[in-house]
């Protein structure tokens, strides 16, 4: 019996591939949205994702999300690596600074000081130059990406100079970096240079980064800095959802997308339902038929729910396929974000389900409530 | 499936079908209309009968409760020995699958099905695997002269071979109780006595009752008896031509 709804289905082209381009519609906006979402949202943690290393991150109690800076007194980090269970702790400025090209242009950029001693922190997709290079004077570390917005159209080149806070900085080396939410070029330096870079103030320290001894574990040290520095001490995924938190509790970001996702879900109810009913109204005296012959009313459901699932699975498919697409070539051709992890696949499928569901609800009500005897009636 | 006794000395057990009192209302208040009003009708095993009558007499409704697909609102139903007024829903579509085949006005064919996969459908209803629920078809149609028309839409087909693909499926499962809705309207002179023939020669055992509705006065010659409805009663029912050349034979 299904494979005779799989047949009524398809037997009316026009109204299968409408009923498809409903769910296809719907599941491509809501993917595609949702994954250009994820894709932002991970922009906004990229920079705690490119820090590799620490396990703790240790910041001022008010601190909401990464780019919240509240300086701390340089007397912290000695605080921090006094806590039993630390097994080492070091600097970590992040700040943004504004840089002086030798063209007369300005340009913010994300100035990331690493620890003098250790450069913890310090990128690992280095491609031209060294990181050893970075104890050199003035020396500083550029992402390529950065690299292009200042001198587009250049080639790589080592021992560029441009200056920030009337200091002199010299590109020693360029590497890969994430993408940051604010789309600035990132440079990284040693601390003791990017306190110079920075526009002067009393306290300076970003961030303590740490790490917690052999065999205690993370969070239990976290606890500890907090209990005895009245800091704020988080392992690296907390501060990573955190920052994720915030983003989607206090921008309009969430909102925006969830209102076009809502708007893909409505229009594609409503193209998907109202094609699938009329293709039910067309099919009526069929059902009448078959039911009159003998089919249940639980089979015509399970017929109707059938025909709807196999709509949604061609549909989704179609759909998250699109927009699968639409983020590998839009990768290639924009800044635009894209990031689709299983759970935009699960969500969107789960939407599909839901929309074929009321789709044919109406239809199953149609179906269920005809009366047999309507295959007699001229 | 000649029938050589008189009617009345027929009993309970020899008929396909017995109807008592059975009166069918459609509304309420004002707008109550009265389909049926007290009908008796017996049909024994191995008869062609046919009801004929004026629009809107009660034909459909009569043929419908008694097919199974509509409740009266009082009198007795027995179908094949079962009670059909006491049967609950759920029996009533078992028992319509396994003992009723349809042959409707207007087909009602699935127009995305082949002709051997439309006549195959109550088989595919009974649960049977859909190869051999279209083979057990395609003889059928071969038996009814379509056997080179198994792979056809219903597009592809005459309005006389559609009705014969329609009588194809009412007769796959060799139901017991044959009903036709009008099943020559829609036809030509030609197909609709080819069509007659097919119900009569086919469908008419001595195990089965076959009833036929009809307004078509040229196919009463196929009918054991004819039975003449009026405002919801069964007027008159005088047996029919083939019934005498029966006797004749």
């Amino acid at each position: 019996m299904f494979w005779i709804a799989w047949k009524m289905l398809i037997g009316n082209r026009v109204k299968y591939l409408g009923i498809i381009f409903g769910v296809v519609f719907a599941a491509l906006l809501i993917a595609q949205q949702a994954s250009i979402f994820c894709g932002l949202m991970s922009l906004t943690v990229s920079q705690i994702r490119d820090v590799e290393g620490p396990s703790i991150w240790v910041m001022d109690k008010n601190v909401q999300f990464v780019d919240d800076i509240k300086p701390l007194s340089d007397n912290e980090l000695f605080r921090v690596k006094g806590v039993p269970g630390v097994d080492w702790a070091v600097r970590f400025y992040k700040g943004i600074a504004r840089a002086r090209l030798q063209e007369g242009n300005y340009e913010q950029m994300i100035l990331l000081g690493l620890d003098d001693a250790t450069l913890v922190g310090a990128p690992e997709g280095i491609f031209m130059g060294s990181i050893a290079d970075l104890r050199k004077p003035d020396a500083v570390i550029m992402d390529d990406a950065g690299y292009r917005r200042i001198w587009p159209g250049e080639p790589f080149r080592l021992g560029r100079v441009f200056e920030m806070n009337d200091h002199r900085a010299v590109v020693v080396a360029l590497t890969k970096a994430s993408r940051t939410f604010q789309s600035f070029p990132i440079v990284y330096t040693r601390y003791s240079q990017a306190v110079t870079f920075a526009p002067p103030e009393r306290k300076v320290l970003s961030f303590v980064l740490a790490d917690a001894a052999p065999g205690v574990p993370v969070e239990e040290v976290c606890g500890r800095i907090e209990a005895q520095t009245g800091l704020q001490a988080l392992t690296r995924e907390q501060f990573l959802w955190k920052t994720v938190r915030y983003y989607m509790q206090k921008t309009g970001i969430p909102v925006n997308f969830g209102i076009t996702v809502f708007l893909g879900f409505i229009v594609g109810t409503a193209i998907a339902g109202q094609t699938f009913y009329l293709f039910t109204v067309e099919n009526i005296r069929q059902f009448g038929a078959l039911k009159a012959m003998g089919t249940s009313n639980w089979m015509i459901l399970l017929m109707v729910l059938s025909q709807a699932l196999q709509v949604g699975l061609v549909g989704y498919g179609v759909g998250v396929g699109l927009a699968a697409l639409f983020g590998w070539v839009s990768r290639g051709l924009s800044r635009l974000s894209f990031f689709m992890p299983w759970q935009v696949l699960a969500i969107t499928a789960a939407a599909v389900f839901v929309i074929v569901l009321l789709a044919s609800l109406l239809s199953i009500r149609k179906v269920l409530i005809v009366d047999p005897a309507i295959v007699f009636r001229g | 499936m000649a029938a050589t006794h008189t009617f009345d000395e027929l009993a309970v057990e020899d008929l396909a079908v017995r109807v008592r009192g059975v009166t069918k209302e459609f509304g309420s208040g004002d707008s109550l209309a009265r389909a049926l009003r007290g009908v008796d009708l017996d049909v024994p095993y191995g008869e062609l009968l046919m009801l004929v009558g004026p629009s809107g007499c009660g034909k459909t409704t009569l043929v419908s409760i008694v097919a199974g697909t509509l409740q009266p609102t009082a009198g007795d139903v027995m179908v094949l020995g079962k009670d059909l007024v006491t049967m609950s829903n759920g029996h009533k579509v078992r028992f319509r699958r396994d003992n009723v085949g349809f042959v409707f006005q207007s087909y009602n064919l699935l127009p995305s099905l082949t002709a051997a996969e439309n006549a195959a459908v109550p088989l595919l209803i009974a649960g049977w695997r859909r190869s051999r629920a279209v083979a057990a078809a395609s003889d059928v149609l071969d038996l009814l002269g379509l056997g080179d028309r198994l792979r056809n839409l219903p597009s592809e087909l005459s309005g006389g071979q559609q009705q014969r693909v329609a009588i194809a499926r009412a007769l796959v499962h060799e139901p017991r109780l044959l009903v036709c809705d009008e099943p020559t309207s829609a036809l030509d002179a030609e197909n609709g006595r080819i069509t007659m023939e097919l119900i009569q020669r086919i469908a008419v055992q001595p195990d089965r009752a076959v009833i036929v509705v009809t307004h078509d006065s040229r196919a009463y010659s196929f009918a054991d008896r004819i039975a003449l409805m009026e405002d919801g009663r069964i007027e008159s029912v005088e047996s029919g031509p083939h019934h005498a050349a029966d006797h004749r034979d």
